[in-house]
């Protein structure tokens, strides 16, 4: 029972830091004016173009792609498979669970996979990649570590130390309406979860604001129509003088 | 100044070097001086408790620029930009790709405002705001153009030039300046132009360039200067005004408001169209300077306003004029504000409104490259990528010989020319030369494939730069051209005479 409570309450904690600590740093990227027109061109003339544009990068990685074939391709395997198998644990979440997610339960499978993979690909270039390597912190390398633990943790429990998986869901349905059940006091799924908690953490707090901190880049989500339309912020430099003087020299 | 190597040419358009730590260093322009610091604001030398003063200026900048505060934050380290930049690819030093450029920032970032840079700074490459980080900055931030080829490759659209500006700033407001911008600034304000070229030295050159058209086509075409109610004001870079090939452009775009029949003047008030409060990341000299153009259409009572050949001024006008100096409803709606004289021009051809003899320029044969701010940070044209197409059609409009140089080093991919960002100054010549390669490079090959005589430009710091490095690299200095002196050797005028 010492276990579950404790593992209860560092996911009551982990959930709170994720999701405070998330709020608070989107509420300041939408806060922050954006005073000027930056878009990198060619860009979009209107907003449904933006959104086009937004959508390549999100789902396509497009600008990635134009970059580095490699990064790209190690990328978006590891991305599209954590998405899957994202999806897929909602099973251990949801009740009934619904039929989509049913469906993609093979395919999460896979893709568990796919995201081993493409995060050894990662690494693999993070370490022997000279320019890569250069700009790496002892936290880049942390961070793949942690994905690679709890992707390694997961698919053991898959396929060679099973653990009693209604267990779970009831111990993380239980935790939704404030009820304590049993966790299975199985290492390789308080591994898991402990790594889990650990990413929920430290997420606001990393790099990992890229996933939010893409939609706010001013580069890739402001309209090109500087000419047609003025673009006014309420920025100290910009209200000081708001009516500029009219004519002739001072 | 140290000697140095000029880089050779590899066979490869794009070749990545093998990294070497520190090579460029030693690389910093001249630290600016009391006397250029006070008319922009900033103080004259370092000042006592600059820490604080960084920091607060850091944490001011995060609040009020959302590029700034997303930038920092969102950097994976994933590589895609390390071998984008021209500085890195011609000087081999890592601190010059892009990414570890903003690590110098992104360092002090996480010390002092993130919660494992204040814990586990080692962890997360956080760093100590120090002396030595101050010179690092100063050189490496000196090391950046500003021209916007790394965020076209990152993922979350990461623009070091946003990082350089911001950092450019918090130095001169420790009183830690860069002499070449800061003192043209300060001539921008105390009489109109970078050059500090005053109205009668304008007047005279203006007039001497009406004789030497009249002596070699016969033809009557005026260069106003101040004259009220012309239609257009056109605001160019003072470099047009004598630099060569600049001044070529100059009497091109002068023979073409002739041929179109469009009365035009300069202003001495606003004879500078690049704002180099972009290079220094100063939003508020950069209103002031771009105030000067609105206040000389007011005061010469003009109905458009035109931009002459120049990069960065045209992506201040192009995106910020509107937002710096507007609202212009005072001007004559049918037209964008501001044009760009390429947008006029190309319009005119379409209109068949210019006779052009394409064979006037038959002893050249030119390739075009795209300036980077240009390319990047603006548009011509109603649709995006015409900043592209509409220079590239005016050239094979009035010649008959075009190339392309290779598609990953123009377009949206081309790239910087070395000078550009304010670091057009000979203390910077080493790195002036270097960041030239890979264009140096991709020009080279259409020599050898296509026989390309000339590469033409739209930007006052292209063309300077250019005429200046092409001999490093075997070129002759004339090889580079305005556009509009290849508009202006095939335009025909008074052909209904």
């Amino acid at each position: 029972m010492f276990v579950t409570v404790l593992f209860a309450l560092l996911f009551y904690v982990a959930t709170a830091i994720l999701l405070v600590g998330l709020g608070v740093r989107i509420a300041g990227y939408a806060r922050a004016p954006a005073p000027l027109k930056i878009p990198t061109t060619p860009a979009p003339t209107t907003r449904g173009g933006v959104v086009l544009r937004m959508g390549t990068e999100v789902f396509l990685f497009n600008s990635l792609f134009k970059a580095n074939k490699w990064i790209w391709l190690f990328g978006i395997v590891f991305h599209v498979a954590l998405a899957l198998v994202l999806l897929r644990h909602l099973r251990y979440f949801l009740d009934p669970v619904p039929t989509w997610v049913v469906m993609i339960q093979p395919f999460g499978l896979y893709a568990a996979f796919a995201m081993v993979l493409g995060l050894a690909g990662l690494w693999v270039r993070r370490i022997f990649v000279e320019r890569i390597r250069y700009i790496s912190s002892p936290s880049d390398h942390l961070m793949l570590a942690l994905l690679l633990g709890i992707a390694l943790t997961g698919l053991s429990m898959t396929y060679l130390w099973h653990t009693d998986i209604t267990a779970v869901k009831l111990f993380f349905t239980g935790l939704m309406r404030f009820e304590f059940n049993p966790l299975p006091l199985q290492p390789m799924l308080l591994l898991h979860l402990l790594l889990v908690a650990g990413l929920m953490i430290i997420f606001p707090f990393s790099k990992l604001l890229h996933a939010p901190g893409v939609f706010f880049s001013p580069t890739r989500n402001q309209v090109d129509n500087p000419r047609e339309k003025r673009h006014v912020t309420k920025v100290k430099w910009m209200t000081a003088s708001e009516r500029p003087a009219t004519g002739g020299d001072k | 100044m140290a000697k140095f190597e000029t880089p050779e040419i590899k066979d490869e358009t794009v070749d990545i070097p093998a990294l070497q730590t520190g090579v460029m260093s030693h690389s910093k322009p001249y630290v600016s001086q009391d006397k250029f610091q006070a008319p922009l604001g900033f103080p004259g030398e370092l000042v006592d408790n600059w820490k604080d003063v960084a920091i607060n200026k850091l944490g001011e900048l995060l609040e009020t620029n959302r590029a700034l505060q997303v930038f920092m934050d969102s950097c994976v380290k994933c590589g895609a930009c390390t071998d984008k930049c021209h500085y890195f690819l011609g000087t081999s030093d890592p601190r010059n790709m892009p990414v570890a450029r903003q690590d110098l920032l992104r360092g002090v970032y996480r010390r002092y405002f993130t919660l494992p840079g204040k814990y586990f700074p080692k962890l997360v490459g956080a760093t100590d705001l120090t002396e030595e980080v101050l010179g690092e900055w100063y050189s490496y931030f000196h090391q950046c153009s500003e021209c916007r080829r790394c965020s076209v490759y990152c993922p979350y659209g990461i623009d070091t030039a946003e990082i350089t500006m911001a950092t450019r700033d918090i130095m001169n407001a420790v009183g830690v300046g860069q002499k070449y911008s800061n003192e043209i600034i300060g001539k921008v304000f105390k009489i109109g132009n970078n050059l500090g070229l005053p109205q009668p030295a304008l007047a005279d050159t203006l007039l001497g360039l009406e004789e030497d058209v009249k002596d070699e086509t016969g033809v009557d075409v005026r260069y106003p200067l101040d004259e009220k109610g012309a239609e257009v004001l056109l605001v160019t870079p003072s470099a047009d005004f004598f630099a060569e090939p600049h001044v070529d452009g100059l009497i091109g775009y002068g023979k073409v408001f002739h041929a179109a029949g469009i009365s035009w003047t300069l202003s001495s008030h606003a004879s500078e169209a690049a704002n180099f409060g972009l290079f220094i990341g100063s939003a508020e000299n950069m209103k002031k300077i771009a105030l000067r153009i609105r206040e000389a259409a007011l005061d010469l009572g003009v109905k458009r306003i035109i931009f002459g050949e120049c990069g960065h001024a045209w992506r201040v006008a192009y995106s910020y004029l509107n937002t710096l100096a507007g609202p212009f409803d005072f001007l004559d709606p049918r037209y964008p504000v501001p044009q760009h004289i390429c947008e006029f021009t190309y319009d005119l051809i379409q209109r068949r409104a210019l006779t052009l003899d394409k064979s006037a320029n038959d002893h050249r044969r030119v390739t075009f490259h795209d300036s980077c701010n240009v390319a990047r940070a603006s548009r011509m044209g109603d649709m995006p990528g015409g900043q592209f197409v509409i220079p590239r059609e005016i050239i094979k409009a009035v010649c008959n010989h075009y190339y392309d140089m290779a598609p990953d080093t123009i377009g949206e991919a081309t790239f910087c020319c070395g000078g550009g960002g304010g670091l057009l100054t000979d203390d910077l010549m080493e790195l002036r030369v270097k960041g030239a390669l890979p264009r140096m490079s991709a020009l080279k090959s259409v020599v050898e494939e296509h026989g390309v005589t000339h590469m033409a430009a739209i930007c006052a710091i292209c063309k300077s730069q250019f005429a200046k490095v092409l001999p490093y690299y075997g070129f002759e200095m004339d090889q580079i051209v305005s556009v509009h002196q290849l508009v202006s050797d095939a335009i025909v005028l008074d052909a209904k005479q």
